[in-house]
């Protein structure tokens, strides 16, 4: 078991012929996901990395059964690709795409909310269920399979926590890297909830960072919702005040959104909050072995 | 992307947000010619810099004839404007913005931004004008309405009413408000801003509303279908360093400590700020080379954390995903032949290509490179290196 995505899950690419989507859905198809076709507008008809490519997410569609599509496509028509795979019956978008207009988002999640799609990102790793479902840009080797759910607003740092609970001895059921722009698709409120109902997984990691106020909403949830234990690390106790810290969405505002705000609410919600980055993977060891 | 008051008011002007008459200046002749072209009998000096709180800080002033004007112009140009959003080092000015007088009634805050929590635009409208919102909201938050307003349908009559009551507006100036309130929302929209600040909004003497004060951000990901806008970068706000960096690839930002960090990812970057104070130690800086970390962007990495004369240690932390390990450790050879490397540079390689990596810099054989086993390890002998144990 996992969330969101597993070895049936049948993905098309949006983008599919560029170079990081060429590149990127070859490293996919490598590690075993079903990629069972492409689109690029104009080059219909065409075979790419041995698989069909088409005009439309409505083709494509139709003639394989996919369900996830994995957006490539230049900042400047995200929106337009998120909102067709929407109108063409997709039912999970993961926008791996970095700089987006944060307007363009604002609009094409609303109307994917609509359809009933729901997305990931965009500017995120992508999604991957360990050893059998890799979306994204993520390096696969770096996620055994185990029982521990990952949530993250980080690449790096998601690879980073995988890594410490492989070398603890556990793995991965699902690592999702949501993205840290200002309006993301699924977040923690939405994937905790997922992690709980599924049966593999038996802890939850969650990753997040200053600005916005997710992570808040995410420890209110956890106190009412969540029996699993969770691990968090928030990134950026040390920012300033008012500097953009590489993510869009990473910024302390106004005093809000500041890691202390957001590790004190975690800890009140009974989550193992860790001030070090390098003992994510010993939380884990710790709330699995008690 | 932060622009000055008199550019944020010249698009205001064109979408019908009321504003007062003024021209910027950026020599004392210009100040006193803007004036009487102007005329009237009271002007204001403002001193253009991108930061809040310049009136405090005495970077703006009333001048009540044409010689008045000179002589504010005269001191406020090339001064250092210390404010509590510019920083102890303050900033200079290089232009002013010369405004007819106005006649104030009352003041009040308009502001719009994105609500994260509900997806969409939310306006913000308080009777404490001239206050710093932020103060507002935390200890009075009952004298802030908000709007938040679905962009599908736009700015309606109701969110207007809302605010206008909200600020206690009497029934006949309902209207000119929120006439001004919805050329507002156009110009938030229709220009991808982040965030847009009128404080304060003026009520004058013959019950109209003026914006006094603007203040605009934009968001940078939509700059490239706004080239008016992008034009009004003013590179003398902005770091030198980062604007180099930037045009590298890279996002850099300068810290007060000494201990200088180069990391994949803007996550990993600020958690290796973190593990660095946890240590013991204090960051330098937050740089993110980026997914397309090659030699080159890794030796310039190295040549802007260096120019920092505070930094004693560099930390290189790199979880190769897309990144590979081994060309970051090629980069870490170039940049010691390019830039005088004269620190001890700790290196942490994990993921892709790692132990090829390694290797390499093995053979390097290069005195001051460390390395490291994990994240903790390099941060522990990155903080030890920058106090001078080893």
């Amino acid at each position: 078991m996992s969330i969101l995505v597993n070895k049936d899950s049948k993905v098309i690419v949006q983008g599919f012929t560029g170079k990081e989507g060429t590149f990127h859905a070859s490293q996919c198809l490598e590690y075993g996901t079903q990629i069972v076709g492409g689109v690029t507008p104009g080059k219909g008809g065409q075979e790419h990395l041995g698989k069909p490519v088409f005009n439309t997410v409505e083709e494509a569609v139709a003639s394989t059964g996919a369900t996830v599509s994995m957006i490539f496509v230049p900042p400047a028509f995200v929106s337009d690709a998120v909102m067709e795979a929407a109108d063409a019956g997709i039912e999970l978008a993961v926008i791996i795409t970095e700089g987006a207009p944060v307007r363009d988002m604002m609009f094409a999640k609303m109307y994917a909310t609509k359809k009933g799609m729901s997305t990931i990102g965009p500017n995120c790793p992508g999604v991957i269920t360990a050893e059998e479902c890799k979306i994204g840009i993520m390096p696969g080797n770096i996620f055994k399979k185990g029982n521990v759910g990952l949530i993250s607003k980080s690449g790096t740092l998601t690879y980073e926590a995988s890594h410490q609970v492989v070398q603890e001895g556990y793995g991965i059921t699902t690592a999702v890297g949501i993205g840290g722009d200002p309006i993301i698709g699924l977040s923690y409120k939405q994937l905790l909830p997922m992690f709980e109902a599924d049966p593999e997984t038996e802890a939850i990691v969650m990753i997040g960072e200053i600005g916005g106020d997710l992570e808040i909403q995410a420890a209110a949830y956890i106190k009412e919702n969540i029996s699993k234990p969770v691990v968090a690390f928030i990134a950026g106790q040390t920012a300033p005040k008012g500097k953009r810290m590489g993510h869009a969405g990473a910024i302390i505002s106004g005093g809000s959104g500041t890691a202390a705000e957001k590790m004190a609410a975690l800890e009140a919600a009974g989550v193992k909050v860790v001030v070090s980055p390098a003992d994510i993977g010993k939380a884990v060891k710790e709330v699995l072995s008690k | 992307m932060n622009i000055h008051e008199y550019q944020a008011k010249e698009i205001f002007r064109k979408y019908g947000v009321p504003t007062p008459r003024g021209r910027v200046a950026f020599t004392v002749e210009e100040a006193v010619e803007a004036a009487k072209e102007l005329g009237g009998s009271l002007w204001v000096v403002k001193a253009q810099i991108h930061a809040g709180g310049r009136g405090l800080g005495g970077g703006v002033k009333l001048a009540k004839s044409i010689e008045e004007v000179r002589e504010w112009a005269d001191k406020i140009l090339g001064m250092t404007l210390v404010t509590h959003q510019t920083g102890p080092e303050g900033k200079v000015v290089h232009k002013v913005y010369i405004e007819e007088g106005a006649d104030i009634r009352k003041e009040f805050y308009l502001g719009m931004l994105l609500d994260r929590a509900a997806e969409m635009p939310v306006m913000m409208a308080s009777t404490e004008g001239g206050m710093e919102i932020e103060k507002v909201a935390a200890e009075t938050p009952e004298k802030i309405v908000k709007v938040t307003i679905d962009p599908t349908v736009g700015f309606q009559g109701f969110h207007g009413r809302k605010l206008a009551f909200g600020l206690g507006l009497p029934k006949e100036e309902i209207g000119t408000f929120i006439k001004f309130a919805k050329a507002l929302y156009d110009v938030y929209m229709e220009n991808d801003a982040e965030m847009i600040e009128i404080n304060p909004l003026i009520k004058t003497g013959d019950g109209k509303f003026l914006a006094l004060d603007a203040k605009m951000g934009f968001d940078d990901n939509a700059l490239y279908r706004h080239p008016d806008i992008s034009e009004m970068r003013d590179l003398d706000e902005e770091e030198p360093t980062e604007i180099e960096a930037k045009a590298h690839g890279l996002s850099y930002i300068k810290l007060d400590g000494n201990v200088g960090c180069m990391v994949n990812g803007a996550g990993l970057a600020m958690a290796t700020m973190d593990i660095i104070k946890h240590e013991g130690g204090e960051p330098a800086n937050f740089l993110d080379v980026g997914g397309g970390a090659n030699p080159e962007t890794v030796a310039k990495g190295f040549e802007i954390i260096l120019k920092d004369p505070n930094v004693k240690a560099i930390f290189v932390n790199i979880f190769g995903g897309i990144v590979r390990c081994d060309r970051v450790a090629n980069g870490i050879l170039e940049a010691t032949k390019i830039t005088d490397v004269n620190v001890p540079v700790i290196v942490r390689l994990d993921g892709t290509n790692a132990e090829e990596a390694a290797e390499i810099l093995k053979n390097a054989n290069i005195e001051n490179i460390i390395a490291a086993e994990n994240l903790a390890d390099g941060a522990r002998k990155a903080v030890a290196a920058a106090k001078g144990e080893n």
